[in-house]
């Protein structure tokens, strides 16, 4: 194809500015602003809408102008309309008048137990992990055999070739086996076998199968060799009940059922004949089992059911089965028998207060049981040591007192606790009662029981656990004022003196909430030198990390000032006691995060600084080969967060000296680094700002130092996009600064790294091609471009010349068309160059504009350069056009947007380009893969332009163009 | 082709009395229709009396059984020979529970000498080629309340090695005391056995205590008559060394068919005790005897 000569067109800015701008109305006192919350009402046209081409018929209303986002949703965004009706559905719920008795009984069981009830799954995994053992265990089943175990001495001939057939159908099913040496996992599993056997026996109908099944798992509780672990083995099985009492009350349920739905609160009238005589059947054969802690559980687990038999019955069963423990002589076992039938009272029944009361006192009274004979030779027997023995209990009363002083009035507390007052040796009853009671009830009392704590007898039970249950209360409700600190000293003397690193530091830790919340640094910082103090020798703290912190969690919880918290002396020391890494640095992360989240204003105070640029550093310093990619991004986030924080005001240098230590200091994370180059930029945009534009010998210094910076972190970042950006955003911070040279240096490195762009990149995860981003980056630094001015030593647009040759170089994707993309797009480019005035321009900052002032010469470059570019897209159209297919809609796109550019941005009067123009419109519709609309839409453009002073040659044209039309 | 047979009677419980009307259906259910010689019911209730090896000889007691006593009999034709309908057809039917005689309808009672058993059979006699069908099914008699007001009749008890009978070695025995009440021994059959128990001391630590019901059924015949005692069930109560002067609660709930109220007929005796075996540490059983006198009201 024969050269085309290209003429830019002549354009007047301002005026097409002027004519592109929509018409402005004039504004009325009287008229509403467009912005305010829009509510459509009616379609009351709005004077001069159409002119505006808006076809929104609206009328505004309301004075405010609140929130558009807000107003969309009708005043409440949904979320907290959900809370809203939550909130006042609730107390409606509870007060509302019930429709049936029954009903109204149902509501009241609710009202017995509110959320503020700690339920027993609550406490469940905490036993199981507390207590443990390594010692064998042994699991002895003999299922339904204990007929045989022990044959009355008077029994026939038939009776006992019975009970021997019976024992054969039992050999039979495999049932009769007894495991030993298992560890406490094979335990655990083997008792979730027994869990899922029951449930398999009971679905396949052999309710008689799960019976014994639940039988010879709730003997297991008499058995208490391997003492520590009877907790565990508690939950375990009590949990084996809670599904056998669940299945009998659903099947039970279910034949209710059968022919019409039972209301949820039913009355035992409301159950049908066979129904409860399967329920009685069930009573029945419970009551037969031989020994009683099977009978006493088993009755227990299927409590529920007593409500198809009758609506009073559990009113007397409850206090018969508490009468029943009674005959448990093992203290241990009576006890969490006493804490089943607790929770499963308060699940059934909750309004019989008095059975758990009950309980509660019947536990009094056999209380002298755990220091029997029987119970110390056991111990001796098999090793413990009797203040570990008392731990046993804990959970078990803590659950019972928990139970009876729920919504306890104070006079039933007082009672309980006189009560317990009078038992020699209580520590272990004090402290289920610090646990269970109202944290208020117990702070109120502080100094009392810090002297009953006192005069506990030290062998029993171990007093820091005392403290810190006592503690544990204080973290929740505040003793009177002027106790206080006679409480912390009282207490904290005790603590002091505990030996074990770990005891000690499990109680510390708790009162250090109560110091936090009540004191000042001081009273604090006194705590932490303490626990240093015991913490250090033997490196006990290596122990107690988890403990360690759960105390720096509580001094963060309540001290956001850094500089209060940083000006404690102990505190940095506390911090060096965690030695290991992967903890260290999750200190680190904490602090830093409260840190983020509590400084609202930007600091420079020097020990905040230093303290938390030490932080920083051990977290940065914890990245290595190894660490992920989301850790290595949370880590940054934290460290980038703290550096926003980070003013010196005026002082400038100090930033810029803190951004170069922050450098070295964090060279690892790459995000921290683009961070600093943006905060180095923001500073010397920020100096500009100070001095209106005008760098006066020394700031203009302090810009080109700030540019240096950034110019040589830059080259240290990974991430080629980040370079370029960075590359890009330096230059022009250094050009609006005047610094040239080095915004010509930052622009050159920009088009020498181009060609290392690889051809795909990784974005989050995936394998992506760099294509778009590429195309991104070149468009936005071709419209940098217009304002960069030439260098006096190099020859013409020698940046814009280098990054279309680096673009000529690239290996490009093969088919892709980006090269010639460039190409078009930096048409645009080269005619905005060629005008008299640009665009834009930077204040203080000569332009080409300025430096050619429209030299012939120099538009004679550019026309040449564009030339060669249209000549290469030509080259590039016509190779298309030999591959059918798909080749040829490229051809037509491609087409088609240069026809666009000549159009906008070239002389159309020339006839050469004229002609092109039209050659190119033909081309684009030669093989109809164009968009129709978008052609008719161009054409009515050309038509409205062609209107313009000055361009009627558009019209001549315009009739050139012919519509294709479609077939 | 399987043809199912069953009988359900109306009460879930099964339970009836004397006087009263046993109803329910004959439940046949066959996908195809049933081809039979005619259907009937038959009701019947027994006394079956079994003399023990121990009172008699081995011999004898296998062959030389009781007869058994009828107490009522009754069969009707339900369907005269001829073709049920395939699916599910239900017959229903009345029997008035009328005793024989000048006979009384006994309780209900399984046990080992006595057995006290009423059956209702159904059977669907077929021709030569597919083999008769039958179903049994039993329900249980409650006799009528017993006239006359009930004396609970409690008592106290204290045991301590000196009220203790039969023993070789009353040197060797540990010190105990055990006290204690049972709140009724007439007892209503439907009511728990009640009362409280209190070790006030013991040398040797306790074991176990456990509530054993026995029976005792006596048998009259030609050479006399028979009585024997077995074990029902056995109850523990307490289990361990128990807390010392802590009342423990007795309770014992009598179980279905294997006791009925005390019974003294001129052909057998039906009896019942409860024992309250204290079994020490060192395997010493102590055993204190209640007779018991059970009713229903």
């Amino acid at each position: 194809m024969a050269a085309v000569q290209w003429h830019s067109r002549v354009r007047a800015y301002e005026s097409e500015l002027r004519a592109a701008r929509l018409e402005a109305v004039p504004l009325e006192p009287g008229d509403p602003h467009p912005l305010k919350s829009i509510t459509v009402t009616d379609s009351k046209s709005r004077r001069g809408g159409g002119r505006r081409g808006s076809t929104s018929s609206s009328s505004s209303s309301g004075s405010v102008a609140p929130d558009p986002l807000s107003s969309m949703l009708d005043g409440t965004d949904p979320l907290s309309m959900f809370a809203a009706a939550s909130a006042s559905e609730a107390p409606t719920l509870s007060h509302s008048t019930a429709v049936g008795e029954s009903g109204r009984k149902r509501r009241e069981k609710e009202e017995e137990v509110g959320p503020d009830f700690e339920p027993w799954s609550a406490k469940r995994g905490e036993i199981l992990a507390r207590f443990t053992t390594t010692e064998k265990l042994s699991i002895n089943l003999f299922m339904g055999s204990d007929k045989g175990k022990a044959p009355s001495p008077n029994s026939t001939v038939s009776e006992k070739v019975r009970n021997r057939l019976e024992e054969l159908d039992d050999m039979e099913e495999g049932s009769q086996r007894e495991l030993l040496n298992l560890s406490q996992q094979d335990y655990v599993n083997r008792i979730e076998e027994l869990n899922q056997n029951l449930k398999e026996a009971w679905s396949s109908d052999q309710k008689v199968k799960a019976l014994k099944i639940v039988i010879q798992c709730s003997k297991l509780l008499s058995d208490t060799s391997v003492i520590q672990f009877y907790p565990s083995k508690f939950v375990l099985i009590t949990d084996i009940l809670d599904t056998f009492g669940r299945l009998v009350y659903e099947r039970i349920w279910s034949m209710c059922s059968d022919s019409r739905a039972m209301p949820e609160s039913f009355t035992a009238d409301d159950v049908n004949d066979t129904a409860k005589e399967t329920c009685l059947n069930w009573f029945f054969k419970i009551a037969s089992i031989r020994e009683l802690i099977p009978r006493l559980y088993v009755e227990a687990a299927i409590l529920k059911c007593s409500f198809f038999l009758s609506k009073t019955g559990i009113q007397e069963t409850l206090p018969r089965l508490t009468a029943m423990i009674r005959g448990i002589g093992d203290p241990l076992v009576a006890v969490y028998a006493r804490a089943y039938l607790c929770r499963v009272g308060m699940e059934v029944a909750p309004h019989l207060k008095e059975s758990l009361k009950k309980n509660f006192f019947d536990l009094l009274a056999s209380f002298r049981q755990i220091h029997s004979d029987s119970v110390q030779n056991q111990l001796v027997l098999q090793r413990v040591e009797i203040p570990v023995y008392l731990t046993l209990y804990s959970p078990a009363i803590n659950w019972i007192l928990q139970c009876v002083s729920y919504r306890a009035p104070e006079t039933l507390l007082t009672e309980m606790m006189e009560r317990c007052k009078k038992l020699a040796n209580n520590a272990l009853l004090l402290n289920s009662v610090m646990w269970a009671f109202r944290a208020e009830f117990v702070a109120a009392r502080a100094t009392d029981f810090i002297g009953m704590i006192k005069d506990c007898d030290e062998a029993g039970f171990p007093k820091h656990l005392l403290f810190g249950s006592l503690g544990r209360s204080l973290a929740c409700a505040d003793p009177p004022e002027n106790e206080r600190l006679s409480i912390l000293n009282e207490a904290w003397k005790v603590i002091t003196k505990v030996r074990s690193p770990q005891d000690y530091i499990n109680c510390a830790e708790i009162w250090v909430e109560f110091t936090c919340r009540h004191f000042t640094k001081r009273e604090v910082n006194t705590v932490l030198a303490d626990i240093i103090k015991h913490m250090t020798p033997d490196r006990a703290f290596e122990d107690a990390y988890p403990q360690l912190q759960s105390v720096i969690r509580k001094i963060l919880n309540y001290f956001h000032d850094f500089s209060v918290l940083f000006s404690m002396e102990r505190f940095l020391p506390f911090l060096d006691m965690f030695q290991k890494d992967s903890v260290r640095v999750d200190v680190c992360r904490s602090i830093m995060e409260v840190f983020i989240k509590h400084q609202q204003e930007p600091t420079r105070d020097p020990v905040i600084l230093n303290a938390l640029l030490h932080v920083c550093k051990t977290m940065h310093d914890s990245v290595n080969a190894l660490t992920l990619e989301d850790e290595k991004r949370s880590l940054s986030l934290l460290i980038n967060g703290f550096i926003r924080m980070v003013s010196f005001g005026r002082d400038f240098e100090q930033q810029l000296s803190f951004c170069v230590e922050a450098r070295a200091t964090f060279c690892n994370l790459e995000p921290v680094l683009v961070q600093l180059i943006h905060t180095v930029n923001q500073l010397a945009m920020e100096t500009r700002r100070v001095m209106r534009g005008n760098h006066s010998r020394k700031t203009a210094a302090f810009v080109r130092a700030c540019a240096a910076y950034s110019f040589i972190t830059i080259p240290s970042l990974t991430s080629i996009f980040s370079r370029l950006n960075l590359y890009l955003l330096s230059g022009q911070v250094a050009l609006a600064n005047q610094c040239l040279s080095q915004a010509d240096a930052f622009f050159k490195a920009a088009v020498s790294l181009l060609p290392e762009v690889p051809r795909s990149i990784t974005v989050e995860g995936k394998l992506r091609s760099s294509e778009a981003f590429l195309l991104d980056f070149i468009s936005n630094f071709l419209s940098t471009l217009l304002v960069v001015p030439d260098h006096p030593e190099q020859g013409v647009l020698y940046l814009v010349r280098g990054l279309l040759n680096m673009v000529q170089d690239y290996t490009w994707e093969e088919n892709s068309d980006a090269k010639v993309r460039v190409y078009i797009s930096a048409l645009p480019l080269l005619a905005a160059m060629s005008q008299d005035t640009y665009l834009y321009a930077i204040p203080k900052v000569d332009s080409n504009e300025t430096l050619y002032g429209g030299d012939p010469k120099f538009l004679a470059e550019v026309n040449k350069l564009c030339e060669t570019l249209i000549g290469q897209v030509l080259d590039h159209l016509k190779a298309l056009g030999r591959d059918e297919g798909a080749g040829v809609r490229k051809q037509g796109t491609l087409a088609f947007s240069l026809f666009g550019c000549l159009l906008a941005h070239g002389d159309l009067r020339n006839n050469k380009l004229s002609q092109l123009a039209v050659n190119l419109w033909n081309l684009s519709h030669k093989h109809g893969y164009c968009d129709t609309r978008n052609s008719v839409r161009t054409l009515e453009y050309i038509k409205h332009q062609s209107q313009q002073p000055d361009m009627a040659h558009l019209s001549e044209m315009a009739l050139r163009l012919s519509l294709q039309s479609r077939a | 082709m399987s043809v199912g047979l069953d009988i359900r009677l109306k009460r879930a419980n099964k339970v009836y009395h004397e006087g009263e009307v046993l109803a329910g259906v004959v439940v046949i259910s066959s996908k195809e229709a049933v081809q039979h010689q005619g259907i009937s019911l038959t009701m019947e209730g027994l006394v079956n009396l079994q003399l023990s090896s121990k009172s008699v000889g081995v011999f004898e007691a296998f062959y030389n059984s009781v007869k058994p006593i009828q107490l009522i009999t009754s069969n009707i034709e339900v369907v005269k020979p001829g073709k049920v309908p395939g699916g599910k057809t239900e017959i229903p039917f009345e029997f008035p529970l009328h005793a024989k005689g000048n006979k009384v309808l006994y309780e209900t009672y399984h046990g080992v000498f006595v057995n006290i058993q009423y059956t209702l059979r159904c059977d669907m006699k077929r021709s030569l080629l597919a083999k008769d069908l039958s179903k049994t099914c039993e329900f249980m008699v409650h006799c009528q309340p017993q006239k006359g007001r009930l004396q609970p009749s409690p008592v106290d008890f204290s045991i301590t090695p000196e009220t203790l009978q039969n023993i070789r070695e009353r040197v060797s025995l540990p010190k105990f005391l055990i006290r204690g009440h049972l709140d009724a021994t007439s007892c209503v059959i439907t009511q728990p056995l009640t009362g409280e128990l209190v070790v006030e001391n013991s040398e040797v630590p306790i074991k176990s205590i456990e509530l054993q019901l026995v029976r005792v059924e006596t048998c009259g015949c030609a050479e006399g008559y028979a009585r024997d005692a077995t074990e029902i069930q056995n109850i523990q109560i307490a289990e361990g060394d128990v807390c010392h002067g802590l009342p423990i609660p007795i309770y014992m709930i009598f179980p279905r068919l294997f006791t009925c109220p005390t019974l003294e007929t001129t052909n057998f005796k039906i009896e019942f005790e409860v024992n309250v075996v204290i079994v020490l540490q060192d395997d010493h059983l102590i055993t204190e005897n209640f007779p018991l006198k059970l009713c229903r009201v």
